[in-house]
């Protein structure tokens, strides 16, 4: 499956729901500001990695599939499965994340800050992206292997990236 | 108080911003990328280092290789217990942020029993 991008998907999202990203998205940040104030540094920092708004994207995203899924066929499940997929990208966005912060933490001191960011933001992206064609390599070699389908076969695609299945 | 409010209203923004770009997204794999987006950091680095200066942004960014390392675990039992188990989102990834914690905690707590 090709990356593809759809500015079409924004206008499934409701005003309510950007509201509740942006006051949730807003208040992890305040708190990760206060809890370094609070206890310094070194467990402030910890919170620059927290999962900001993963519980209420990953809702946002189910409940959206639900709706799609009981238009086509009724089916429930493969909602549940698919923000499991969406947050098995996420696990992979992490590594980037981790590049992400080595990035600044050996640069800041020495280089002039929006250059660390620059350098910092691509250094998520590649390492992310280049986690994530593992994966999909991975995956593909394994379904080549054991040929067992357990899942749906979207959701055997979207994880491996390829085309879905069909029995 | 100003810059907290200033944390809220930047960190909502960029917060929300990454989640649209992943809304618009194809596959949903590679739009959980955006899932683990270092939205809150671009968002408070250039407050902290305003207020505090480039040394303290610079232990913050090193704690925050621990977090990334937590959140790496948080992503994947979610993930595997939503799909295995079928599990719905928010109970899953809600009790998961526990784990999180526990995990960002116990591993900074490690890291400084072996420096010490």
């Amino acid at each position: 499956m090709k990356i593809e991008i759809n500015i079409a998907a924004l206008k499934r999202t409701k005003w309510q729901e950007y509201l509740v990203r942006l006051l949730f998205g807003g208040a992890v940040t305040a708190l990760a500001g206060l809890i370094a104030k609070r206890y310094g540094p070194e467990i402030g920092g910890l919170f620059l990695a927290a999962p900001a708004i993963f519980p209420a994207a990953a809702t946002l995203l189910e409940k959206h599939e639900e709706k799609k899924a009981r238009a086509e066929s009724g089916r429930k499940l493969r909602a549940h499965e698919l923000a499991g997929v969406d947050a098995a990208g996420a696990a992979m966005g992490s590594v980037g994340l981790a590049a992400f912060a080595v990035v600044v933490w050996c640069l800041l001191p020495h280089h002039p800050l929006a250059l660390v960011l620059v350098a910092a933001t691509l250094a998520w992206f590649a390492v992310a992206v280049a986690m994530w064609l593992a994966r999909k390599i991975v995956w593909r070699n394994l379904r080549a292997r054991f040929r067992k389908r357990s899942h749906h076969p979207a959701v055997v695609s979207e994880l491996s990236g390829g085309k879905p299945s069909h029995p | 108080m100003i810059e907290i409010l200033l944390r809220v209203i930047i960190g909502g923004i960029v917060v929300s911003a990454f989640a649209a770009i992943g809304d618009t997204l194809k596959p949903k794999s590679f739009a959980g990328l955006l899932g683990a987006a270092p939205s809150i950091a671009l968002a408070t680095v250039v407050l902290t280092v305003e207020e505090h200066g480039a040394q303290y942004a610079s232990i913050e960014a090193r704690s925050m290789i621990l977090g990334a390392a937590a959140f790496f675990l948080y992503a994947s039992v979610a993930s595997r217990v939503m799909i295995r188990k079928k599990w719905p989102a928010l109970p899953v990834s809600s009790l998961a942020l526990l784990l999180w914690l526990g995990a960002a905690l116990g591993l900074w707590f490690s890291f400084h029993k072996l420096m010490s």
